[in-house]
């Protein structure tokens, strides 16, 4: 924004020297090829998914992948969500449950405890953070076994909570939490609010966490996204299709397409539709990270 | 899909690990007799687990409830064994809470009892009774080539045929094959026609499996005490060969199975034949929809003319998990839904499962014509080829590795990077070492 705002207001000549090196047109050309093929690698197949999710099933098989044929949409959508009693939209709203509750409660946790580790000295503290962090390094697939084992001691598997609550742990939300913390919640600012009398969790919630907004909501959607995706989880956790989060459950259809090949169908459609929320999602929240809010509070 | 494969890779590696700490030195393939008393009926009602995949099985158990107010059946599904549901089990099974009842294909029945996770259903008069019913050679899956244990109830078959076009054979003047050596002469022909005679998959393991248990091969036999893995006895390679020269020769397709290019060779008619099982109807009709009233169904190609001898891809099983509490409830259901007509109908109409018991051919519904395949009777095909599966055919403990192996193998071999006998050889190799490494005896 600001570099844009800057041109606007220069003269033409007054900018040339601070625009560095020259690009040559190969380059530039080069820039725009690379990413023009990046565009297309990322929105082929969505453009198939949508495609395929407009034809029928013959259809599907027999003509071109990538355009048109008959309009079917609307009825492929309207037998998708009457299949099985309306498992598909059940399983929608499950995914909505496990990734809308567990990444806000999995942003608060973090957010908490990121903003401990940056404004608050105690002992063991950088200990405490580097065992945080090594949690980022271990993959959720291979936690899922241990975290069945424990689950079955207690009888949660197959319910809600066993894949809620292993959802709202996230050490890289920690992670950034603190180092954002650390970068934008001034110490003068708690001081202040100290002094007038705000306790430390007021100040945390009506000062500080407006501050920190940019990353809380950056760790928000990287672990709605996360939930979303989630597999494995569910895969070792549940039994019952009742509680399956859609990504699950189109799996599990994907693997009878041979025993029913109407899921076909199904599967393409479900799939497309199971990427809209997550579009949603991202829409709704970037504006939230555009710019540090704090930015000159204390000057 | 490639994500989700990989976490489902590390997954099995993981639980394998976990599977071996928990039975260590455990891994014994001697259960010795069956403890009848085990298997009484208990006190008061009674609600059973059931985990399976199959399409409808909703509505079959809600059959069973209806009539059967005191021993309820809960049913759980997922995907299908391979994709996850096997996973599942065994970590159900090393938390000890496993379901009563699940649904296990044949060729994974052994890796369940080697680690310990099956009850011996023999201690149950009413099982024991029930052989007759069945097939003998679906039997046989289940005892697993022991004399005195039954891991499972049969519910279903996957006897194997030759789907073929039968308007094409008739344009070319090219008659049907009915043994492997016509195929082959078929195969030239319909490559100077201009199509593939067939499509040899990598992936489909469990179909060159079929093709060397038709020819009387054997790959895993299991004395009671230890293991004999033999990927490279004669008839596999036999099979190999063959297999090879018609690779060699660039006579058959090599798309990879189930995928969308797979379904168009043979929707388009540039593949010819599939050699397949009886469920593989269902897989044409749906993947090539603009072939509908050309294919027919013929006896599989023998190896030697006037032979009739079928091999067989796929069928699984209803087996229960140890730990129940009610074994002789778990077995009456078991034995009802893959006995019993009312059943075995519900489930072929909703999920066409080919029954495992010989009345259940007889099915008003496999006596019909099939409008995809021109009206032909093809049910009548299958029966007959049900009847001649070699019954002594065993399925190995690690399967899902073997499988792994030899599929890599002939991946290589298709893109002219080593031979099906060269994969053979190595899956030999590292099947001994897996079955090693799991404190499996081995007899070398």
């Amino acid at each position: 924004m600001s570099l844009l705002t800057r041109t606007d207001g220069a003269l033409a000549d007054d900018l040339k020297p601070s625009r560095g090196p020259r690009e040559s047109i190969l380059s530039r050309g080069a820039a725009l090829v690379v990413m023009g093929v990046f565009t297309l690698y990322f929105l082929v197949p969505i453009w198939w998914l949508f495609i395929a999710s407009t034809k029928d099933r013959g259809d599907l098989l027999t003509t071109n992948a990538l355009w048109f044929s008959d309009w079917n949409f609307f009825a492929n959508v309207g037998d998708l969500f009457a299949y099985n009693d309306g498992i598909y939209l059940r399983w929608l709203v499950n995914s909505l449950g496990y990734a809308g509750i567990g990444a806000l409660l999995a942003t608060v946790v973090a957010g908490m405890c990121g903003y401990a580790l940056a404004k608050y000295r105690f002992r063991g503290r950088e200990v405490f953070f580097n065992v945080v962090l090594g949690g980022v390094l271990v993959p959720a697939t291979a936690l899922a076994l241990p975290l069945f084992l424990l689950f079955s001691q207690v009888n949660l598997t197959n319910t809600f909570w066993a894949v809620l609550l292993p959802s709202i742990v996230s050490p890289f939300g920690v992670y950034l939490s603190r180092i954002y913390a650390t970068a934008s919640v001034p110490d003068e600012l708690i001081e202040a609010g100290r002094i007038d009398g705000a306790g430390e969790v007021r100040t945390f919630f009506t000062i500080s966490m407006r501050l920190m907004t940019p990353a809380l909501v950056t760790v928000f959607l990287f672990q709605f996204v996360s939930i979303w995706n989630n597999f494995f989880l569910p895969l070792i956790m549940l039994r019952s299709q009742e509680l399956f989060p859609v990504t699950f459950g189109l799996y599990s259809w994907n693997t009878q397409l041979n025993q029913i090949p109407e899921l076909r169908t199904y599967v393409l459609v479900g799939s497309f539709l199971s990427i809209v929320p997550l579009i949603v999602a991202f829409l709704l929240l970037q504006r939230f990270w555009r710019n540090g809010l704090g930015t000159g509070s204390v000057k | 899909m490639q994500h989700t494969k990989r976490a489902v890779v590390t997954g099995v590696a993981l639980l394998s690990a976990l599977a071996l700490a928990g039975c260590a030195g455990g891994g014994g393939s001697t259960d010795g007799g069956a403890d009848a008393a085990a298997c009484a009926p208990s006190d008061g009602d009674v609600t059973l687990e059931f985990t399976s995949w199959i399409p409808g099985i909703e509505d079959v158990v809600a059959m069973w409830n209806e009539e059967n107010p005191d021993i309820q059946v809960e049913v759980q599904t997922g995907p299908n064994g391979n994709g996850g549901t096997y996973k599942s089990f065994f970590s159900q099974l090393e938390a000890g809470n496993a379901p009563d009842l699940g649904q296990i294909e044949y060729d994974a029945l052994s890796s369940f009892r080697v680690q310990d996770g099956l009850e011996n259903l023999a201690a149950c008069e009413d099982v024991v009774a029930a052989e007759d019913e069945f097939i003998p050679w679906t039997w046989g899956q289940v005892t697993l080539g022991t004399e005195d244990g039954v891991y499972g109830v049969p519910q279903d078959s996957g006897p194997m045929a030759l789907f073929y076009r039968s308007d094409l054979f008739e344009q070319n003047g090219i008659d049907v094959p009915t043994t492997w050596e016509e195929y082959k002469a078929a195969a030239v022909k319909v490559r100077e026609a201009g199509g593939y005679i067939t499509n040899f998959s990598t992936a489909d393991i469990n179909q060159f499996a079929g093709f060397v248990w038709q020819g009387n091969g054997d790959w895993f036999t299991n004395d009671g005490d230890e293991w004999t893995v033999d990927l490279t006895g004669e008839q596999s390679t036999t099979v190999a060969e063959y297999w090879q020269e018609l690779l060699d020769e660039d006579l058959v397709a090599t798309y990879p199975a189930w995928t969308e290019e797979w379904n168009n060779a043979y929707n388009s008619g540039e593949v010819w034949t599939w050699n397949s099982a009886v469920w593989g109807a269902n897989s044409i009709s749906s993947g090539a929809p603009d072939t509908a009233g050309n294919w027919s169904v013929a006896p599989s190609p023998q190896w030697a003319a006037g032979d009739a001898s079928s091999g067989n891809w796929g069928g699984s099983s209803i087996a229960v998990f140890k730990g129940t509490e009610h074994l002789y409830e778990a077995t009456k259901f078991a034995l009802w839904l893959n006995t019993s007509d009312e059943a075995l109908t519900a489930l072929n109409e909703s999920a066409n499962i080919y029954p495992a018991t010989t009345a259940g051919l007889d099915l008003p519904s496999l006596q019909e014509g099939v409008e995809f395949y021109g009206g032909q009777k093809i049910y009548d095909v299958f029966a007959e080829a049900a009847g001649q599966v070699n019954p002594d055919f065993v399925w190995g403990p690690t399967m899902t590795q073997t499988y792994a192996d030899v599929s890599d193998g002939f991946q290589k071999a298709v893109t002219g990077q080593g031979t099906l006998i060269e994969a053979l050889e190595a899956a030999q190799e590292s099947t001994i070492a897996t079955l090693k490494a799991q404190s499996i005896p081995v007899a070398e």
